[in-house]
């Protein structure tokens, strides 16, 4: 039999419905390769049951010859910021540490119903913030690639880099990501695999330990374009839980998948060749023209004149909305709670936040309570939200020009871990080009373009208009079949 | 709007302004952990500053990112069972120190 590790979610879910293999045969598989891989230390916990009692459901649905559902008997891992019935859910901080939520998120009930199962919660940046995955009070995530000829451990990207790395080692067929400002697309890159941000409101935010609520959004991370097709339309769907779900039906994307581009404008934005930006970035950039242009697509310049603003606002607009949302760990009502001898409320409060939450999310709920604060609103949060309108009024003049954008993902490869810790702004500026789709609410992907004189992967983005995920994917699918990204890392970690 | 955004814009923070700020945020900060945070807000402050150059007269600022009415739900009790009453042991499973049915807090009033 074929090592069912090699099979992404498609053949997985297909083999699988036609009795090639069995849904519990998948899971053993799984969390086979899941066991064996913990130095990449992309799990913060395992839940190795709950793959085996979701495959077992699905083959007894399969004696009975019922429908086993768009994910039938496929094990995926979850990334740690969903919340999970039962299981603990930490955001990768301290201040939830041993938090076990009692109702299941939405995005992972939808996952559940849809046929998949648990391989574990997959460790993350704490609290979605960071671009390195570093920032984890349950230690980094090592990626699976290294450069050539070195042993030095790589960053998976960040903040989704459990997922990123567990996908790209295959220990996992497909796994959730959070997108906040890049959060899926800078880590798929980085690991040369595929993810997807849905347009702001297709995947419910309820049940999702919240960073930035204007900007956080869910989506998929696979190996193929078309995996994320199956698994962005099993999450995605409106929730009356959450006020900004959007109330529209969700496409069968998968079905309407079509790498023919003929009619289609792909629009090349000038302002995204910046300064600092690797040359090979640039390079790979080119050839996703020419991919593109091959596909049928007609080649368009276009400008989108505030993208050197989109990064500053978005680092007033993003600890502003953290600094709101994480008021709520207090240490009164779930997580951790640090109680001085003698202490009173107050100090309780400080204590308990001083142990809980790491340096960077310190660091961001600072800016964002004195950008905030009194005195300093207008001129930095309002200021901000006013540039957010100018970057959305951006692409939206340029649809008048393309049906989507072609851009690098990122403006440099992966780098060793440690390497950028002692600046916050390098790391910022990691998500230089993912922010801008961020801000406006756009749909946008990553897919592997190939991989750099190092043999480290590189990414190319989509971003397309509100609501047309199947634009994007479809020029997803278009660079896929022409980049025939088919490299692996060597399995330095079983 | 545009010149007061300049002015305040170009202040930097001082120590005692970030001690402020930690203190409204609700965190214990010490003075070694005051002193390495000062520079590095300051170098972010610095940076966001350039937002200042964008003229943005006559732009409102964002409120909604796509255009989307807010609902209103049905006028009716308990609805959606996950949102709903009557869950006080699942409410109170995590909390650090429940007592009898309710959060437990250190004595407030003296």
């Amino acid at each position: 039999m074929t090592d069912l590790t090699e099979l992404g979610v498609k053949a997985l879910r297909d083999g699988i419905a036609t009795g090639d293999f069995t849904a519990r045969e998948a899971a053993e598989a799984f969390n086979a390769a899941v066991e064996q891989a913990s130095a990449l230390n992309a799990f913060i916990v395992t839940t190795p049951d709950h793959a085996l009692a979701a495959a077992d459901a699905i083959d007894a649905k399969r004696a009975k010859g019922e429908d086993l559902g768009k994910m039938g008997g496929v094990p995926i891992g979850m990334k740690d910021l969903f919340c999970t019935d039962g299981v603990q859910t930490t955001a990768a901080s301290h201040i939830l540490e041993g938090f076990v939520p009692r109702y299941e998120s939405t995005v992972s009930q939808k996952l559940w119903e849809a046929g998949a199962g648990m391989l574990g919660k997959l460790n993350l940046d704490q609290f979605a913030m960071g671009s390195s995955n570093e920032t984890s009070y349950f230690g980094n995530v090592s990626s699976p690639w290294r450069k050539e000829g070195s042993n030095a451990a790589m960053s998976p990207g960040g903040s989704s880099g459990g997922s990123s790395a567990a996908v790209a080692a295959r220990i996992a067929p497909a796994a959730t990501g959070t997108d906040t400002g890049g959060s899926i697309r800078q880590p798929a890159a980085f690991t040369g695999i595929t993810g997807i941000k849905p347009t702001y409101g297709r995947c419910s935010r309820w049940g999702v330990v919240a960073f930035a609520s204007s900007l956080d959004q869910a989506g998929p991370m696979a190996r193929s374009v078309e995996d994320c097709a199956i698994m962005l339309e099993a999450m995605a769907g409106f929730d009356p839980k959450d006020a900004t779900s959007l109330q529209m039906d969700v496409p069968n994307w998968e079905d309407a998948l079509d790498a023919d581009l003929k009619g289609k404008r792909i629009g090349i934005p000038r302002e995204y060749r910046m300064d600092g930006t690797d040359a090979e970035i640039l390079d790979s950039w080119e050839q996703g023209k020419e991919w593109l242009r091959d596909a049928g697509a007609e080649i368009v310049d276009i400008s989108l004149p505030h993208t050197k603003y989109a990064l500053p606002a978005y680092y007033i607009i993003a600890p502003a909305e953290a600094s709101s949302n994480l008021a709520r760990y207090d240490g009164v009502r779930y997580g951790l709670r640090d109680l001085p001898d003698g202490a009173g409320l107050q100090d309780m409060y400080a204590a308990t936040r001083a142990d809980g939450f790491g340096d960077e999310v310190k660091r961001r709920i600072l800016i964002g309570t004195y950008v905030l604060s009194a005195g300093f609103y207008d001129a930095y949060y309002t200021q901000a939200q006013k540039v957010r309108a100018l970057v959305a009024k951006d692409f939206e003049n340029a649809w008048a020009e393309c049906d989507a954008i072609l851009a690098p993902t990122t403006p440099t490869a992966s780098f060793l871990l440690g390497s950028l810790n002692d600046d916050p702004l390098t790391m910022y500026l990691n998500d230089v080009f993912a922010v801008p789709a961020s801000l406006a609410g756009l749909p946008a992907m990553s897919v592997p373009a190939g991989l750099n004189s190092d043999g480290l992967p590189l990414g190319l983005q989509i971003v397309g208009k509100p609501f047309d995920e199947q634009g994007v994917l479809n020029a997803g699918l278009a660079i896929e079949q022409r980049a025939g990204f088919v490299a692996k890392p060597e399995a330095w970690w079983c | 709007m545009a010149g007061g955004a300049a002015n305040a814009l170009t202040m930097s923070i001082t120590r005692d302004e970030v001690a402020k700020i930690a203190s409204l945020a609700r965190i214990r900060m010490g003075d070694d952990a005051l002193d390495s945070m000062v520079p590095e807000l300051n170098n972010i402050l610095d940076w966001v500053e350039q937002l200042g150059e964008v003229d943005v007269t006559g732009v409102e600022p964002m409120t909604a990112v796509i255009p989307n009415t807010l609902r209103l739900r049905e006028d009716e009790v308990d609805a959606i069972p996950q949102t709903a009453g009557g869950r006080r042991e699942d409410v109170l499973a995590n909390a650090p120190a429940a007592e009898h049915g309710f959060f437990g807090v250190p004595k407030v009033i003296e």
